[in-house]
């Protein structure tokens, strides 16, 4: 059965520097602040579709943060916000998706917004299929250990694509194999509206681990130092060519699953105000001033310069322009258009 | 050059693009020590080793979704799916990844890759191994679907499969395996994808076909020369998509006549898009109707040979529809 990684850990003995602790909470607070911006340019009708992240960006930062940008492959959904901006996405970068911009880097405006992808930045393109990533991440890391590489394949997802096939036969193989890939569950417990109850027997999606024959860790989803160690460890493993793990982060999300869902149809208000006295954003804040990192000064200074950092980054983005009605056709095949 | 059949052409051709390349590796079920349940893959374990020539899981979904990874980061897969009939599970993974993922990354990722698929009836294989799979996958953008008839086609063809930047699904008809032999060239030589091939010229109708059909074409071709003395050109389309409209359209402007001869079920079929090209660029150019014969529409054919045979276009019936049609 899978096994827990408790909050007791301490920056220190995770090797984690003040300035690591200052950029991981930026990363957390950038998320939540393009979110929020995000909805806000929802109602305004300046965009058509947001998927939020807000309740999951401890988890996502914690574990993208024991990667390596530029060598590490990065497989996220359409949650992960947090996730990509870790591995190099700039707030402009979100809103040219969000605006479907012809710049948007991850599709020139052709998938919906969220739908990551950059090869420059070793983020791996994803559709809106569920778990269609799953093996994706087997036979990148397959290739990895092929070409006697150093790299790690991180794929992430939630807890309703455990349910698909796909999710299944790549786990498989990962484990038969030994590869250097870690499996990252965001269980914020609603596949839409579907509870996990409906979805599974089990109470653990971590537990499923040991069907392949590797590693099942259960973990605070916000708790983002308890994400952070059991993705280095998983990590480390995975460097050290003992294969893969599966870490499952308990998590919230705190909005709707889209700007187009209504969540009061399946869960209370009530629900949702409970989960937030377990923010990430504040569980951290709480650590840092705590632990002397910050005071709270500084972070409500950090915020109003982020605040105002990605309202101009949202203004760029805005004024970009949109794609070229005649590319309808190019880049279908090598060769075609630019 | 050197007399092979098409498994041999396969396996030669295939064997020496890894001897070349080591980024190469090839996966699916049964290919190691079994060789692959037609033998394309035979020795190739041994020689090449378990890391480039990989038994998988029995997951077709799985298998496509590996590959596609693979490529992601610098190998070049070769899959192989038993039977085309077992492709199903993978349809979203070819579909929704494979087919899709230049187009949707505006070409930021391209997917050099192919999917091996042998297909076809004709084999005692009944509703579940002789399917005819290729309208499903030629209907998507994004996709290159090839279907060669002879040795060297599939070995030339194959060779540039494997090289081009964009995936390939790449059809081999279990009945021309062992039954289809010709002259294959000794050198790496390659058949560009996209091309079609006019197998035998004629002046008195066009007859389009690919994969089995098309030999049972060439022998009902010869048939009508020799009891009429009248040619049939035939056309081996090759690669179904994209289609080479050209070739045909040329075809049928210098003939005015034209019939496609295909295996799948007939409704929605290749032959269906191939008619509708003529009938739309070169209607005034004709002078007979079209004709399209194809399977009936059922589920496959039925593993009694009665039912089998009533299935399958055969020689006969397409001689009488080209005698038929010439004769108009």
């Amino acid at each position: 059965m899978a096994t827990r990684v408790g909050p007791e850990t301490s920056h220190e003995a995770l090797g984690l520097s003040p300035d690591d602790l200052l950029a991981m909470y930026r990363f957390i607070l950038s998320a939540r602040l393009c979110d929020e911006a995000a909805f806000r340019l929802n109602r305004q009708g300046k965009a058509p579709f947001v998927v939020p992240v807000s309740g999951h960006e401890g988890c996502q930062v914690g574990t993208a943060y024991a990667l390596q940008p530029g060598s590490d492959i990065w497989l996220p959904y359409y949650r992960d916000l947090a996730v990509v901006l870790v591995a190099g996405f700039t707030p402009k970068d979100i809103f040219l998706g969000l605006f479907a911009k012809a710049d948007d880097p991850s599709s020139g405006g052709r998938q919906m917004p969220s739908h990551w992808g950059s090869r420059r930045l070793g983020i791996m393109s994803h559709s809106s299929p569920i778990a269609t990533q799953i093996p994706h991440a087997a036979g990148i890391a397959y290739a990895a250990k092929y070409r006697g590489e150093k790299t790690v394949a991180a794929c992430w997802f939630g807890e309703g694509a455990t349910s698909e096939g796909d999710w299944h036969e790549g786990l498989n193989f990962s484990g038969i194999h030994k590869l250097p890939v870690v499996y990252v569950c965001e269980n914020n417990h609603y596949a839409i509206s579907v509870t996990q109850a409906q979805q599974m027997a089990i109470e653990n999606v971590a537990d499923r681990a040991a069907a392949y024959g590797f590693p099942g860790v259960v973990v605070d989803g916000s708790d983002t130092l308890a994400c952070y160690a059991a993705m280095k460890h998983a990590v480390e493993r995975a460097r050290a060519g003992e294969g893969p793990t599966l870490i499952e982060a308990k998590t919230y999300r705190f909005f709707p699953h889209t700007s187009d869902d209504d969540d009061r149809s399946y869960r209370s208000r009530e629900e949702v105000e409970e989960a937030k006295h377990r923010d990430p954003l504040l569980v951290f804040g709480r650590y840092l001033t705590e632990h002397a990192i910050a005071d709270a000064g500084t972070l409500d200074a950090m915020e109003a310069e982020q605040r105002a950092e990605i309202d101009r980054q949202i203004d760029e983005a805005w004024s970009a322009p949109d794609p070229d009605p005649r590319t309808l056709e190019d880049r279908l095949y090598a060769g075609g258009g630019e | 050059m050197t007399e092979k059949n098409v498994v041999t052409a396969i396996h030669d051709a295939l064997h020496d693009e890894m001897a070349a390349d080591d980024r190469i590796v090839v996966l699916g079920q049964d290919i190691g020590v079994r060789g692959g349940v037609f033998r394309i893959t035979q020795g190739f374990i041994d020689e090449f080793g378990d890391r480039r020539v990989i038994d998988t899981p029995l997951a077709e979904s799985m298998i496509v979704g590996l590959a596609l990874g693979m490529s992601l980061h610098g190998l070049l897969p070769v899959a192989e799916i038993e039977f085309a009939d077992f492709i199903h599970p993978a349809f979203d993974q070819i579909v929704s990844e494979v087919a899709r993922m230049r187009y949707r990354t505006n070409g930021d990722f391209g997917l050099p890759m192919v999917i091996r698929v042998p297909w076809g009836g004709g084999i005692h294989g009944a509703l579940y191994h002789s399917q005819s799979i290729e309208a499903f996958y030629a209907h998507v953008p994004g996709l290159k679907v090839v279907a060669p008839s002879t040795p060297a086609d599939a070995a030339g063809l194959l060779r540039s499969a494997i090289r081009d930047p964009d995936p390939v699904l790449f059809l081999e008809h279990k009945k021309t395996y062992r039954l289809v032999k010709g002259e294959v060239p000794d050198e790496p030589f390659t058949v560009p994808i996209g091309n079609a091939d006019v197998k035998r010229e004629g002046e008195d109708l066009t007859v389009v076909a690919y994969g089995l059909m098309l030999h049972q074409c060439l022998d009902a071709a010869s048939r009508l020369e020799e009891e009429t003395g009248m040619h049939a050109e035939v056309i081996d389309v090759r690669t179904i998509s994209p289609l080479d409209k050209q070739t045909i359209l040329d075809s049928v402007r210098k003939t005015g006549k034209a019939m496609v001869v295909y295996e799948d079920n007939r409704t929605y079929g290749a032959g269906a898009e191939i008619v509708a090209t003529i009938a739309e660029e070169a209607m005034f150019d004709l002078d007979g109707p079209l004709l399209r014969i194809g399977g009936p529409d059922v589920p496959a054919m039925g593993f009694a040979a009665s039912l089998e045979h009533a299935f399958m276009p055969d020689t006969d019936r397409i001689y009488q529809r080209m005698l038929e049609l010439a004769r108009f």
